[in-house]
């Protein structure tokens, strides 16, 4: 189908994006890389009455460093992170997940900010975020005010953003000393969107792991941190005992829900399957890690 | 300074397979319909309109997109390959000129509604990395669907045009 009518305009400053989506609140929505938006413009899922592009304002992208923090720029594209060697240098994890988004010409045009602020229960990009602790730059009339990630999801597309606010920024904490990160998804096809995906890091010491976050996507309306899961394994040396034992503590964790393709019960035996699969990759990479 | 205001229609001035376009244009008209419709070329495929079965990619500065995700006004300023100019009118051109003749030779197309895209798509591959095994080149183009082929001889036809040019290569 088309896109139902709506108007259009493209603001020159972040200040008249602000005080456009503040004119127009509600009726208003934020286009971005449109990889999302535009699909369900097409398909009658949503019609808003006026987009505003955010595609004209370049002070909204790029990758930096700037002390300890990698910052990533909310209309920085899929295919400029999984490119850039500072993002591979203190934040693999983003690296490792990128291929997983989508399909190459669809990297090409998303961006990160998009993918956080439109909150897709199978989304990647948000699960790497909560995993890695990210914290988020947000602005309104009232100025910049800055949300964790894991504060930030609260439910399926609902986030922490406010009417009159726009994501300006994601800012990531750089690697600890010894953090290795895995990242695993299932799809039926690469690039669909993941019947249950899994990103993680940990602190390896030998056989023995800590500071471990895992967060599911996938399997809920948002991402999950597995809770009790990384207690178990944390408790002391990793055997094969051991996984098994957070694989059932996983029930304590997550409560996918059945939905037209997939059982609950299904969904579950594949985050069993992922949790195994990544403490795996935490282990055995010492270097580059392929989690393909 | 007063932000702008939301228009309804409006202007654009692009280059499309290198020659300079100017257009007035409904703002809800997606890019893959504006070529399609308004200027005629219709080698970029519509399909599923919701960016699933990538026949509607298309090079934009260089870089493929889904047509059916974008819209004509946001082509303003840009430079726009479409299949009919991707042998000719763009840097990839040797490339696709290639990937053709294999396509062609190897049968790596039946109905052919796909083709125009898997073309530009294995091409940008190509330019980036000729050396591409073939499951590189399956991941590259698992979001193109082709409902004839089975994919086998479309494989075959951009991993030759690979082995050809990664050994031509000093």
């Amino acid at each position: 189908m088309k896109a139902p009518s709506f108007s259009y305009v493209r603001p020159e400053s972040i200040a008249q994006a602000i005080d456009l989506i503040n004119q127009y609140g509600d009726e208003a929505r934020w286009l971005a890389g449109g990889q999302s938006l535009l699909a369900a413009l097409n398909m009658r899922l949503a019609a808003p009455s006026v987009l505003i592009d955010l595609n004209s304002l370049p002070e909204l992208g790029g990758i930096s460093v700037h002390g300890d923090k990698l910052i990533i720029g909310a209309m920085t594209r899929h295919a400029e992170i999984e490119c850039s060697p500072l993002v591979a240098q203190h934040a693999p994890l983003l690296s490792l997940a990128m291929p997983h988004v989508a399909h190459a010409a669809i990297r090409n045009r998303g961006t990160i900010g998009g993918s956080i602020a439109f909150a897709d229960p199978a989304a990647e990009v948000p699960a790497c975020c909560v995993a890695l602790d990210a914290v988020f730059v947000v602005a309104g009339r009232g100025g910049e005010r800055r949300v964790r990630a894991r504060d930030f999801f609260l439910g399926l597309y609902d986030t922490a953003l406010q009417a009159g606010e726009m994501l300006l920024a994601a800012e990531f904490s750089g690697v600890r000393p010894g953090e290795r990160v895995a990242f695993r998804e299932l799809a039926r096809r690469h690039g669909d969107y993941a019947i249950a995906g899994l990103a993680a890091r940990a602190t390896v010491n030998g056989n023995a792991l800590r500071d471990v976050d895992l967060a599911f996507f996938a399997v809920d309306t948002k991402p999950v941190l597995a809770t009790h899961a990384v207690a178990i394994l944390q408790q002391g040396t990793v055997t094969p005992e051991r996984v098994q034992l957070a694989q059932q503590a996983l029930a304590q964790d997550l409560a996918p829900q059945d939905d037209v393709h997939y059982s609950s019960a299904m969904r579950m035996q594949l985050a069993r399957v992922l949790l195994a699969r990544a403490v795996s990759d935490l282990l055995q990479a010492a270097g580059v890690q392929e989690s393909r | 300074m007063n932000p702008p205001q939301p228009v309804t229609e409006v202007d654009i001035a692009l280059t499309v397979n290198g020659e300079n376009v100017t257009r007035h244009v409904p703002v809800r008209q997606n890019l893959v319909d504006f070529l399609r419709d308004t200027l005629g070329l219709t080698g970029t495929h519509v399909g599923c309109e919701h960016g699933v079965c990538g026949a509607c990619t298309v090079r934009f500065d260089g870089a493929i997109v889904r047509a059916c995700l974008m819209l004509a006004v946001q082509a303003d300023g840009t430079d726009i390959v479409t299949i009919e100019g991707a042998a000719t009118a763009d840097g990839n051109g040797e490339i696709v000129a290639d990937l053709q003749r294999e396509f062609h030779q190897r049968n790596a197309l039946q109905c052919g509604f796909c083709t125009p895209a898997m073309l530009l798509t294995a091409a940008e591959l190509i330019a980036v990395r000729p050396q591409a095994s073939r499951d590189e080149i399956r991941t590259h183009l698992s979001g193109n669907y082709c409902r004839c082929t089975g994919y086998q001889s479309i494989v075959d036809a951009v991993e030759a045009v690979c082995r050809k040019r990664a050994g031509a290569q000093p």
